[in-house]
């Protein structure tokens, strides 16, 4: 009988931890989960934690002290260089570790490895576009240069270090979670989480929605929906500056307007892409218009925000350099920031590096393709896709020699991106295939020193190409559209080329000495907002169509006017919330509104409108209302003559449209179509204005109403999951605002530097320093990036460690 | 007294063995503990329980409260769905003392089936 309850009671006790240690039968491994000496509770830090230790690492060449303050910045002191790096890679593990190895899987095609199936058609486009191929052909780069290399190396030994003392208990929480455990961190990782922000910042294309407006649009149409001309324009280098003599001539093919122009096969597209607003606003004012007499430089990138954040905030002394600002976990170095004799920052250059070829294979084997009236020999890359329970899938991508280059031809018959079946063969030219050493330009502006290192040093930048701001203690300021951009006929790789014709192919890229740029002008300030950076009529080459441009025009209109600024004035400027785009449509809206038309209820609304500053506020319904308006606005004008559409198909852009009016109220597009008479502007308002008030109806019960809650943006977790993220935050801004916040996108650091004699610096990041969820420095920066306020940025001396900001330290010993 | 010194020995051993063995110890702790100090089966059972009832309970709630509950309030909603810490606590201690009551059980069984 005892016999039997032993083994009874032992079978209950296995079966409970089998149940508790696997998901067989929950859907969580519940014991291991939640056993207080290993599972979650080991990652919900004290109140109180110190992150002070003394450690013993062999590897450096001398000793380094972190000295953290109480934003958990570290403050990081090195006696060498490289050693600076290493504790970089450390602390980025330390704090980050489960994003880095999360971006970089993701960057390589591996993110099946984590979330199974579903992550597959992710894992084939990214593989596809050749980001894997770029990131080794970076790799082998970066290797031929020392000092990157060591920099390198020192970084991933860091990252390294720090994984080697993970323990069951010490993995980050999301390990937990999805039950796996970081691999080995090296610098193809590095590489690879460069080649993500190339992806995120210069692969976005409208070929082939623009190849089918085209293919669907006469000539006459598409020229007036699609001008390669923005009349608001205020490019980044002033209208009326001449540029030296061209020294590349990109030649049309004699055959363009046959094959190319009038191609009248329809295209299909991808299914995904990297956000079109991946914007930033930057920005230099010369001491002359300051009130210290000292410049300032101003940054703030637009980005997708997350949690954990992209940022990792961090200072750099070494004997070389000092340099604050913020990095990104998985690359070393300070990214954007500022050191003891400057300021620098970014924005996106945004022209399209990411051009389409159709190919000809002989037959169904893609060995042979057609070039230039040869047969070819194709490369193969056999890309075997690990699944997380699941057998592997194996990608066999064709690689096509076009002039020079190889190109991975991304779609064909067994991959459509997820739109139509298709039976063409599609290659991708993308820019960021091409070797380059991004690295380098960070490691040398943390050195910079002056304009001549500065300038010296952005022309290395190819992709992604960027408008590089500088500003300087000695009072110098400067913009440089930098990039390696090629070097375009007019339309050239708007739409898709043919690939078996090499006068398609790119001709050249645009010399870095003909690149645009302005040093110490004339009005006291350079800026950039992602506009076009030169006016078409002066320029000689082509840069392409679409550029949004109504944060510049904000920007350069109040820094003209503006004088005797103060940091805080720029941090006003930052966060100014003003429409431009609604303020020159607002207008003619309110003129040509057929007023008596309206009932009660439409009338509401339209006074909302009317008397609605054009200022996209916390609290403001104007917002709403015309968001919602324009939406049923442009379906009035264009639906008409999008009815027989193909369903892929690129619409007009916003300042097309107002522009067109502007122009012309009796705009050729106001008219339906469908209908025997010409409608009129007034009637199109109208009409636009009482088929968006349903709408208007249905957000105010729900009391959405307000812009921030209608906008309701939000900072989600890496892995989606809610109660890890801040949603439904109250803030304004909008696309078309300097703060362009928006529903998951927005300004995802805000920087401004005074380079006074003491540097005065402030800055803020819409996250927290420490990528755990249970800890308190997650997500502290949060409210306070939401409500528009800084935090001072502390640039430490050692003579400050025992400043009351120094919270914990930190020392790494040799032994 | 057997009673309390077997409480004290379960709670001990199961600390002491999850410091470098995984959570499931906690189940060899209270079986161990079983044979060495004989009780009534369903005494064993209980006493174990209450032990790692105590442990768990006891250590979530201490590492929660020092961390303000950041951590509870999230995960409770991911795994209970809904956000109460307390609540994720006590399921704490319930796995753990449910695991442990059982293990002792058993040994208390083998104890007696050998006897």
């Amino acid at each position: 009988m005892r016999i039997i309850l032993f083994i009874t009671s032992a079978i209950i006790t296995t079966g409970l931890i089998i149940v508790l240690h696997t998901n067989l039968v929950l859907p969580a491994a519940l014991g291991k989960l939640l056993s207080p000496q290993h599972g979650i509770w080991q990652n919900a830090e004290s109140d109180y934690e110190n992150f002070s230790a003394n450690l013993k690492i062999p590897q450096l060449s001398g000793k380094v002290d972190v000295y953290f303050d109480e934003r958990l910045v570290p403050h990081i002191f090195a006696e060498q260089e490289n050693d600076a790096y290493f504790v970089q890679g450390y602390l980025h593990a330390k704090f980050r570790l489960w994003q880095m190895e999360l971006q970089s899987f993701a960057a390589a095609g591996r993110a099946s490895e984590i979330i199974g199936e579903k992550g597959l058609e992710h894992d084939r486009e990214f593989r596809r576009l050749g980001i894997v191929y770029a990131a080794e052909i970076a790799l082998k780069e970066v290797e031929k240069d020392p000092i990157i290399k060591a920099e390198c190396d020192a970084y991933t030994a860091g990252i390294n270090a720090y994984i080697e003392t993970l323990t069951e208990s010490t993995l980050p929480l999301e390990y937990k979670l999805i039950e796996y455990k970081p691999e080995k961190w090296n610098n193809l990782k590095t590489s690879l989480f460069l080649k993500y922000m190339s992806y995120d910042l210069a692969a976005h294309d409208d070929d082939f929605e623009m190849t089918n407006a085209k293919n669907y649009f006469n000539t006459d149409d598409f020229i007036k929906l699609f001008p390669a001309i923005q009349d608001s324009l205020d490019p980044i280098i002033p209208k009326g500056t001449t540029f030296d003599a061209q020294k590349i001539f990109p030649l049309a093919p004699i055959n363009t307007d046959s094959i190319y122009f009038n191609n009248k096969e329809l295209a299909f597209t991808e299914s995904s892409k990297p956000d079109r607003n991946n914007g930033s606003n930057n920005w230099a004012v010369s001491g002359t218009k300051t009130k210290s007499g000292a410049p300032i430089l101003c940054n703030d990138p637009h980005l997708g925000l997350n949690l954990p954040s992209l940022w990792y905030e961090v200072q750099l002394s070494t004997p070389t350099f000092n340099a604050y600002g913020v990095s990104f976990p998985g690359s070393p170095g300070v990214i954007i920031g500022y050191n003891d004799s400057c300021a620098f920052g970014f924005t996106n250059g945004g022209r399209d590096v990411r051009d389409y070829y159709e190919i000809k294979f002989k037959d169904d084997t893609r060995k042979e393709y057609l070039f230039n009236g040869k047969w070819m020999a194709t490369n193969f890359r056999v890309d075997t896709i690990k699944i997380k329970n699941k057998n592997n899938y194996i990608d066999s991508v064709a690689y096509v020699k076009l002039g020079k280059d190889w190109c991975p031809v991304m779609y064909d018959k067994t991959f459509s991106g997820g739109r139509n079946k298709n039976n063409k063969y599609y290659a991708v030219r993308w820019k960021a295939h091409d070797a380059s050493n991004e690295l380098k330009i960070f490691n040398e502006l943390n050195h910079a020193k002056n304009y001549t290192d500065y300038s010296a040093t952005v022309t290395n930048l190819q992709t992604p190409g960027q408008n590089c701001l500088f500003a300087a203690k000695n009072g110098d300021i400067a913009i440089r559209t930098q990039g390696s951009w090629p070097a375009k006929w007019k339309g050239q790789g708007d739409f898709v080329m043919p690939g078996f014709d090499s006068s398609f192919l790119w001709q050249g890229m645009i010399p870095q000495d003909e690149v645009p740029y302005q040093f110490n002008p004339q009005r006291g300030f350079v800026s950039s907002a992602n506009q076009k950076p030169v006016d078409d009529n002066t320029y000689p080459y082509y840069f392409g169509r679409n550029y949004p441009l109504y944060r510049g025009l904000t920007i350069n209109k109040r820094l003209n006017i503006m004088t005797g600024i103060t940091p805080e004035d720029m941090m006003t400027l930052q966060t100014d919330n003003f429409d431009a785009g609604a303020s020159m449509a607002k207008p003619f809206i309110v003129a040509n509104m057929k007023e008596n038309e309206l009932n009660s209820t439409e009338k509401k609304y339209f006074n909302i409108l009317k008397y609605w500053n054009c200022n996209d506020e916390v609290g403001a319904k104007g917002p709403s209302v015309f968001e919602e308006f324009w939406i049923a606005f442009e379906s009035v004008v264009f639906d008409d003559e999008y009815a027989k559409a193909p369903k892929v198909i690129m619409r007009p852009f916003f300042n097309t449209l107002v522009e067109g009016i502007l122009k012309d109220s009796t705009y050729k597009f106001l008219d339906n179509i469908t209908t025997p008479q010409v409608e009129t502007l007034s009637e199109a308002v109208t009409e636009a204005f009482k088929k968006a008030v349903p709408a208007l109806i249905k957000l105010d019960a729900e009391g959405k109403l307000d812009w921030e809650k209608n906008k309701a943006t939000g900072i989600s977790h890496l892995a989606k999951l809610a109660p890890f993220s801040k949603l439904n935050l109250p803030i304004g801004g909008g696309t078309r605002a300097i703060n362009a916040t928006k529903k998951t996108h927005g300004p995802s650091w805000r920087m401004v530097i005074s380079l006074t004699a003491k540097t005065e610096a402030y800055g803020i990041y819409p996250g927290g320093q420490s990528g755990n969820p249970g800890s308190k420095y997650y997500d502290n920066f949060i409210d306070q990036w939401a409500a528009g306020k800084y935090y001072s940025l502390w640039m430490m001396t050692r003579e400050q460690v025992d400043d009351k900001r120094v919270l914990s330290k930190m020392r790494f010993n040799k032994e | 007294m057997k009673l309390f010194i077997s409480f004290i020995l379960t709670i001990l051993l199961s600390f002491m063995l999850c410091l470098f063995f995984p959570w499931w110890s906690i189940a060899i702790a209270a079986f161990v503990v079983a044979i060495l100090i004989p009780q009534k089966p369903w005494r064993s059972f209980a006493t174990a329980f209450l032990a790692l009832f105590m442990l768990w309970g006891g250590l979530s709630f201490w590492i929660s409260k020092n961390n303000n509950h950041v951590l509870a309030h999230k995960v409770s909603q991911l795994i209970l769905k809904k956000d109460n810490p307390i609540e994720l606590i006590f399921a704490t201690a319930i796995i753990g003392a449910i695991i442990a009551g059982f293990a002792a059980l058993t040994g208390s069984y083998l104890r007696k089936s050998k006897t």
